[in-house]
């Protein structure tokens, strides 16, 4: 599937197919939707199990639940103050629903739907519709004095307000962007190096040493992308928790 | 309780010296690398771009304008461009609750 013909298709490992036959072509139930509803399923049996014993000295599963309830937490405490903690469940499935994305798509043969633009720009449409509803639930009219800092002169208020105004609304597409690229880049990264593999293994009696290079390098990046899974979704989650404080608090 | 906040200093300062506590301005669980932080930049940039050459197109449909506030917002994303980049090094809260600048 990578090798056609000898060149390097890194791109086909994005596109979406139907699954589950006739009935998933007729509603349109993509491998993306499926590892959708996987992660949401995992996360779900995760929280569970993990917490069913509820015992004082956590076993292997309790503690990483609890660790990763303890880090959203304390990203939120951290971020937005106590105020913010009514946030937390919100922050915590945005939290685990991008880690599990990204982690999953690690796995042979998986897809990765953090990296189709589509799923991550819903995701921060989302927080951007939080944000604003928040913030205007909790200031009223006061929201709109954010997008002319107090102080500064009334005749530059033409040209502070659109700046203001735009740079409010590039959040959520920097938000979705970020995640988007980082996740498409590492797995077009991993595909062509891959690709390179199998090209040089096929290169007669030398090829298989050759071989070796790329390899290597893949094993490396292997290890760099869960890095990258991993601080994607941490960066997801303070972004979206520093934008909360911004709506709680309104400066 | 004098004592209790003493207690609870000098625990700060040992755990802060085995280095199980990292001291509070450094959180994050890597430091940023070079590479990291101009990706940052360059998304904000191309996102505030994004945003302003979208919303002029909105305005100039609705009002039927077409290209000059494009070309305007094309501008005013620029602005906020740096401005996104000003504030990822400089975020503002820190200039809001030290005041010990004049705001703007």
């Amino acid at each position: 599937m990578a090798v056609e013909g000898k060149t390097i298709d890194a791109l086909s490992q994005f596109e979406l197919k139907t699954v589950l036959g006739p009935i998933g072509e007729a509603v349109g139930f993509t491998q993306s939707t499926a590892h959708m509803a996987l992660a949401a399923g995992l996360i779900t049996l995760l929280v569970m199990f993990g917490m069913a014993s509820r015992a004082v000295v956590p076993g292997r599963l309790q503690s990483l639940t609890e660790s990763a309830y303890e880090f959203v937490h304390g990203i939120v405490t951290a971020q937005v103050g106590d105020e913010g903690k009514r946030f937390f469940p919100f922050v915590f499935t945005l939290f685990m629903f991008v880690l599990f994305g990204n982690m999953l798509g690690l796995l042979p043969y998986a897809f990765t739907y953090t990296s189709h633009i589509a799923v991550t720009f819903t995701l921060a449409a989302i927080v951007f519709v939080l944000i604003t509803v928040v913030a205007l639930a909790l200031h009223g009219k006061k929201f709109f004095g954010y997008f002319f800092p107090e102080g500064a002169p009334l005749w530059l208020a033409p040209i502070i307000i659109p700046v203001e105004v735009v740079s409010y609304l590039s959040r959520p597409i920097s938000l979705s962007i970020r995640l988007f690229a980082n996740m498409v880049a590492g797995h077009v990264m991993l595909k062509v190096f891959a690709t390179f593999i199998v090209l040089l293994g096929g290169l007669g009696a030398v090829g298989p040493f050759v071989a070796v290079l790329p390899l290597t390098v893949n094993v490396a990046l292997v290890g760099f992308e869960i890095l990258v899974a991993f601080l994607q979704a941490y960066v997801f989650a303070i972004l979206t928790s520093i934008y909360l404080h911004d709506a709680v608090h309104l400066h | 309780m004098p004592d209790k906040n003493s207690f609870e200093a000098r625990l700060r300062k040992a755990r802060a010296r085995r280095g199980v506590e990292t001291p509070p301005g450094q959180s994050g669980p890597t430091p940023p690398n070079a590479l990291g932080i101009g990706f940052r930049a360059g998304v904000e940039v191309v996102s505030a771009l994004i945003a302003g050459l979208g919303l002029g197109w909105l305005l100039d449909r609705l009002l039927g304008t077409w290209p000059w506030l494009f070309l305007l917002f094309f501008v005013f994303g620029g602005v906020a461009g740096v401005l996104n980049v000003y504030r990822l090094f400089n975020p503002r809260r820190v200039g809001r609750d030290t005041q010990d600048r004049p705001p703007g």
